[in-house]
Parts: structure tokens; C-alpha cells; sequence
């Protein structure tokens, strides 16, 4: 086995400059009580005007007038682990979030797949810098001589034992995760690194500290095995994006939902699964959510196409209320079936194949906007369509005309002659549509054919009803 | 001058350019009309591009214009798009012409949508023919349709008033129908030829 240890070292500031659209501006993170405000994180612009983690946010605000805040959020910080751990579990089957902030990877069996590892790392930091995380890469044959060794190295990939206690032994001894006490107390032993350590004989070691001295030892040389919580991904996604300010229109909730779109796409890729529903909820101050159905046709989960789609949605949509937050909640979440594609296209310029085209009108026209054409055994001309289904009306023989007018419209004072006919047609007792009517083909003074009828026993006008085109 | 030079040896010294007629190329997409395809310089449909059908009124039969090529299309399984019909289609009187339903395919969509509508079938590339109903289409609008039947390779049809004839238009080839004295068709622009002055009959109904 060999495990990836990817260590998150700001998830919480990293899970709040992602959703700004402008991450390079000073931003700090402030916790504490309401009495005594204290700055919890800052980021590297915050970093270089003078600001530390620990002060006082009025100390800052001496210092600094002008730098963005955002409230420190431990769930915040859960919320976004688990979103990664969505993310690793495309990569690896058994995904650990045992240790806080660190996503911790079995990459051996995977390496078949996506290796080898000079390979799969770097494409594990592209996804990672494109989802906007920074991070740390370790790989170790034990998890926790990873987790250690992350502390230290970045991008380090120790491949056997042999050299995993090579690398070990010369951690210092404060920085391979004993207690406090215990590093002090093997420091002032004169024990500075751990390879001194490691030198000692175990029933020293065991008697003079607490038994977990030694099931760490054990653990980061690999001979006492971890057992890791293996994580599974949920079946739902929701993930909210809190706006810092009153949005009103359309256009500035386009980033923010480009972030959503594209965290959905990276969790389907995870899951290997495709969304064929999902609604954006837009959460206003006061009043209820304004809620935006998006529904496709088949399952997709391509980034840029649900992005496009969710945008279609979203433009139709009038704001009523200032929207303070962005959610986007997908519960259903069958199979993708990837598209069968031939390997000598017809067309050469398919660009865009026809589900997707479909996909994009019924964005922008509405859900109803794109339908088919079927028959219906009927002999009523308005009940002889439907708009979706299969045809199974065998064609008459008798001329039908190319179109047919969504009501009847009475000819009157038009002077027409009549080609052909009468044709009876009457039925529809049954269900309370009864129709008796007379059609004759007509052709106008303009050399127009048409098809009109007259109600039996009427003496009005014909209606016209269709035209052969 | 004045030296009689016979014009073989003018031509074998090449120094006469002689201009030599292009050789048309044959469209795939025959009209399914046998003297239409006469008339036309390639002998079908324009490919990828726009065709223009002006129409005084409706019933006409500017569908059985279209028919036959439909029907050949759906036939193969291909995708044929109508945006905002102006009426139903009569699922019957299309079958009986031979056009496979399924693959038909009706978008709503008025003015200005629907333009936008047609424009994205015929460039996307996965459909076959386009009809469209354009209301006042003006010179960009068509050629917009034009541009995107290029890009996607498609057939497009766009159905007109006859009024528009007047008007210059980018269409690769314009037709118009008439009924009176007879059904007859007219083509009044086509690319890569002369159009034929006199008038095609038309004897689809009869």
C-alpha cells in the first residue's frame, strides 16, 4: 500500500477566496467572542500589509484600514473537506479524513489507472489549483509516516521502508507529532533527532513514557498497521455560497455560479454519476428563497455545459428581492452513460451533438419549447397529433393536408371553389368531443388549396381547417 | 502589326488566355423534382447553405416543394428541424409523403428567439435541414442563417413573402411559387449560374 497524503494548509481561508472574485485583496478571518475579536487566518496580501493571526481585529484595524473580514467557520471547514474528499474519491477508493485538514489517499491500486505518480500528482495539483485549494503532496508506504512527513516536505514520494526510515530519522524530533512533553522531555535527553530515537532499545522507551510513545514510533516505521475510516460520498450534493453582499442582478451571480456548476461537475466525476435535475436557490433577507428548477433531458455533467444551462435558467429569471446567498441542491443523481460515438463521424463538423443542442433551447425557450410530431389513430384533424409518443395511426388513404390551423376559421365573403369532396368524418361520441362534419377540398381565387368542413345540418359558412401546402 | 498570325499557334505559344467554364460541382441534395433539378446549375439543393422560398399566401405547396427531400433525409435517420411552424403539422399527410416522423423535430419560439433558435440548429451540425418561418427577416438576419447553414453544414430553408423578392438577399438560391395562371415555380437567384427566366411547372398536386 502506499498512501498520498495531501495536506490543506489554509482550508478555511482557501473554502472563503475561492467565492471572491478577487482573491488577491487582504482578507482576514476573525473569531472569538463578540467582546474580543481576534484574527484567526489572513491571507498573504493581508500577511504583507502587517497583519498576524492572533491580534486583536481592533489592533488590525489600527494597523490597517482597509482589509475584507469574513467570519471564521469550523463547519465551513468540514463542509469543504468533505467536498475534497468528494473530489480525491474519482482518484482512489479508499479516501481518509481521519486526519483534520489532510486528505489522506490509498494510491497504489490506482496507479494503473492514473500513473505513474510523477503523472498522477501532477494532475492531482492541477485539479487541486483549478478548484482553488492550496496543498501540500506526500506520498509514504504508511499513512501515518505521510501525515509526518507532509509537515515537512512537499512533493516528497518515498517508495519503500528502507528509505522511509532513511527520510524519518532525520525529522527532528519535535516535528514527527509526539506530545509536547514528550518531544521536550527526548530533546533534553539530548535526543534530537529521530533516528536517536529509533536507535533505543523498546523496553527503554517503554518504560520511561506512556504506552502511545511507542504506538506512534510503531506506526510512522510501519510496524503496527492503521486501520483508516474509509469515506463514502454522499448521495446528495448541496453546497451554499453566502454572497458578502446584496446582489440584484443576474449578471453578478453568474461567478458565484460558475463555482457552484463547476463544484457540481468535480463531485459527479467523483461519484461517477451524471445530474439529470437541480434547483439554484437564491436566499433573499426577508421572504422566501426564490427557487430555479433546471431540469435536462438525459444525464450530463460536463462543467461548462450545466454551467451554460443553470445561466440560461438563471437569465429568465426577474431577482425580486436583493439575494444574499447561492445554493444549488441536486438530489437526483442516476448513472452517466457516456454518449456512444462513432469512430468515423458522418459529419464532419458535428460540433455540438443534438441532446445538448436540445438541452441549450429548452434552456432559453422554456421546457415545452422542443417537442417531436406523432400520429394518433383518430379521425377528428385535432385529435389526430400529439406532440410527444410514438406514431401508430397508419396514414389514411384519403388526401390530408401538409398543415393544419390551430382553429378553424370561417370563410366567409371568399368566393372558393370546391375540388373534391364530401368527406364525412364523425366520431368522438365517446368522449364527449362529438364531431360531424362535411370536408371538402377547396382551392381560393388565389389558387390556394385548403381543407374546410361544415357541421352537418348547418347552412353557415365553411370552416377552413388546414391547407395543402 | 498587320502580320496574320493563326490563332492555334497564338494558343499553342499559350499567349492567348483562353477562359475555360468551371466545372460545377453536383449537388448531393437532390429537390426530388425532376425539372426543378433541370433548372437548377448543380442539380439540387445548394449544400450548406441558405434557400429562400417566397410564397404570395399558404397553400401553395410549398411543403410538397419540400417533401421529397425530407422524406429522403429522415429516411437515413437524419434530423430534420421546423422553428415555429406557422401550423400544425398533419402528422398523417406528412407520413404519407414518406417523411419518418421521428425524426422531426418542432421548436416553438417567436420573433426573435426563433431566429436565434434556427441559427443554433444549423450550427450545431446535427441536423440535417432547417425550416424556418423568419417574421421580418432583415439582410443581417439571413445572413446570420447563411453564415451558421455554412458553418454547420446543413440544408436550410427559410419560407418568405413573395413581397421580400424585391429585396436583395444573401440566400444561395431563391424560389418563388405561384399559382395563377398555373402552379408554377420561378427561380429568381441561383449561385454558380444564370437563373432560367421562364417559369418551372410545378405539378406536384395534380
Amino acid at each position: 500500500m502506499r498512501w498520498a497524503c495531501v495536506l490543506l494548509p489554509q482550508l478555511a481561508l482557501d473554502g472563503v477566496l475561492r467565492r471572491r472574485p478577487d482573491p488577491d485583496t487582504p482578507l482576514a478571518l476573525i473569531t472569538g467572542t463578540p467582546q474580543r475579536r481576534i484574527l484567526q487566518t489572513v491571507n498573504s496580501a493581508a500577511r504583507a500589509l502587517g497583519l498576524r493571526p492572533g491580534q486583536s481585529l481592533t489592533a488590525a484595524k489600527a494597523l490597517v484600514r482597509d482589509f475584507a473580514t469574513a467570519e471564521y467557520d469550523p463547519a465551513e471547514i468540514v463542509r469543504w473537506h468533505r467536498f475534497l474528499a468528494a473530489w480525491a474519491y474519482r482518484f482512489s477508493s479508499h479516501v481518509s479524513l481521519d486526519y483534520p485538514r489532510v486528505l489522506m489517499m490509498e494510491i497504489e491500486s490506482s496507479l494503473g489507472l492514473f500513473g505513474p505518480w510523477p503523472r498522477f500528482e501532477a494532475r492531482l495539483r492541477e485539479e487541486l489549483t483549478a478548484l482553488g485549494f492550496r496543498h501540500r503532496i506526500v506520498t509514504a508506504p504508511n499513512p501515518a509516516a505521510a501525515r509526518v512527513l507532509a509537515n515537512a516536505y512537499d512533493g516528497l514520494c518515498v517508495a519503500d521502508e528502507e528509505a522511509l526510515i532513511q527520510v524519518l530519522g532525520q525529522l527532528p524530533i519535535d516535528r514527527v507529532g509526539l506530545d509536547r512533553e514528550v518531544a521536550t522531555a527526548l530533546s533534553r535527553m539530548g535526543l534530537r533527532r529521530l533516528h536517536q530515537v529509533l536507535a533505543l532499545p523498546r523496553d527503554t522507551l517503554a518504560r520511561r513514557f506512556p504506552a502511545e510513545v511507542l504506538h506512534h514510533l510503531d506506526g510512522l516505521t510501519g510496524r503496527r498497521a492503521l486501520a483508516l475510516d474509509c469515506y463514502s460520498p454522499p448521495d446528495r450534493f448541496d453546497v451554499r455560497l453566502e454572497l458578502n453582499f446584496d446582489v440584484e442582478s443576474t449578471q453578478a451571480l453568474l461567478f458565484p455560479l460558475r463555482r457552484l456548476t463547476a463544484d457540481l461537475a468535480a463531485f459527479l466525476a467523483g461519484r461517477d454519476s451524471g445530474v439529470q435535475r437541480f434547483s439554484l436557490l437564491l436566499e433573499h433577507a426577508q421572504g422566501d428563497d426564490s427557487r430555479v428548477p433546471v431540469g435536462l433531458l438525459s444525464a450530463e455533467r460536463e462543467a461548462a455545459m450545466l454551467f451554460e444551462l443553470a445561466r440560461g435558467r438563471l437569465e429568465q429569471l426577474q431577482v425580486a428581492a436583493p439575494v444574499r446567498a447561492l445554493r444549488l441542491v441536486a438530489r437526483d443523481l442516476p448513472a452517466f452513460v457516456p454518449q456512444h460515438r462513432e469512430l468515423f463521424e458522418e459529419r464532419p463538423q458535428q460540433t455540438l451533438p443534438w441532446e445538448q443542442l436540445r438541452e441549450r433551447l429548452r434552456a432559453r425557450l422554456g421546457d415545452e419549447a422542443v417537442h417531436g410530431l406523432c400520429a394518433k389513430a383518430d379521425h377528428r384533424p385535432e385529435h389526430a397529433w400529439l406532440s410527444e409518443g410514438q406514431s401508430k395511426a397508419p396514414p389514411t388513404s384519403s388526401p390530408r393536408p401538409g398543415w393544419l390551423l390551430r382553429a378553424p376559421q370561417p370563410l366567409c365573403n371568399t368566393r372558393v371553389k370546391i375540388l373534391a369532396g364530401p368527406e364525412r368524418i364523425e366520431s368522438g361520441w365517446w368522449d364527449g368531443g362529438d364531431v360531424r362534419r362535411d370536408y371538402y377540398r377547396i382551392e381560393t381565387r388565389f389558387g390556394q388549396q385548403g381543407w374546410a368542413y361544415r357541421e352537418v345540418g348547418d347552412n353557415g359558412p365553411l370552416q377552413l381547417q388546414g391547407w395543402f401546402a | 502589326m498587320g502580320a496574320v498570325v493563326a490563332l492555334d499557334s497564338l494558343l499553342d505559344q499559350r499567349r492567348v488566355w483562353k477562359g475555360q467554364p468551371q466545372a460545377q460541382p453536383v449537388s448531393t441534395q437532390r429537390t426530388g423534382h425532376a425539372a426543378l433539378d433541370a433548372a437548377l446549375p448543380i442539380g439540387g439543393w445548394p449544400e450548406s447553405a441558405l434557400t429562400e422560398i417566397l410564397l404570395q399566401d399558404e397553400g401553395l405547396g410549398e411543403l410538397q416543394l419540400l417533401w421529397p427531400t425530407l422524406a429522403r433525409l429522415t429516411g437515413k435517420g437524419e434530423r430534420i428541424v421546423l422553428v415555429a411552424p406557422p401550423h400544425v403539422p398533419y402528422p398523417q399527410a406528412w407520413q404519407a409523403a414518406g417523411v419518418d416522423l421521428r425524426w422531426l423535430a418542432l421548436i416553438e419560439a417567436s420573433g426573435k428567439d426563433a431566429l436565434w433558435a434556427a441559427e443554433q440548429c444549423l450550427r450545431s451540425g446535427s441536423c440535417a435541414a432547417v425550416l424556418c418561418w423568419p417574421q421580418q427577416a432583415d439582410d443581417r438576419a439571413l445572413r446570420r442563417l447563411q453564415v451558421a447553414a455554412e458553418t454547420g453544414q446543413t440544408l436550410a430553408f427559410a419560407y418568405r413573402p413573395l413581397e421580400e423578392a424585391v429585396n436583395p438577399s444573401p440566400a444561395a438560391l431563391r424560389i418563388s411559387l405561384e399559382a395563377r395562371p398555373v402552379p408554377q415555380l420561378r427561380v429568381l437567384k441561383c449561385r454558380g449560374g444564370l437563373a432560367q427566366p421562364a417559369p418551372i411547372p410545378f405539378a406536384a398536386w395534380h
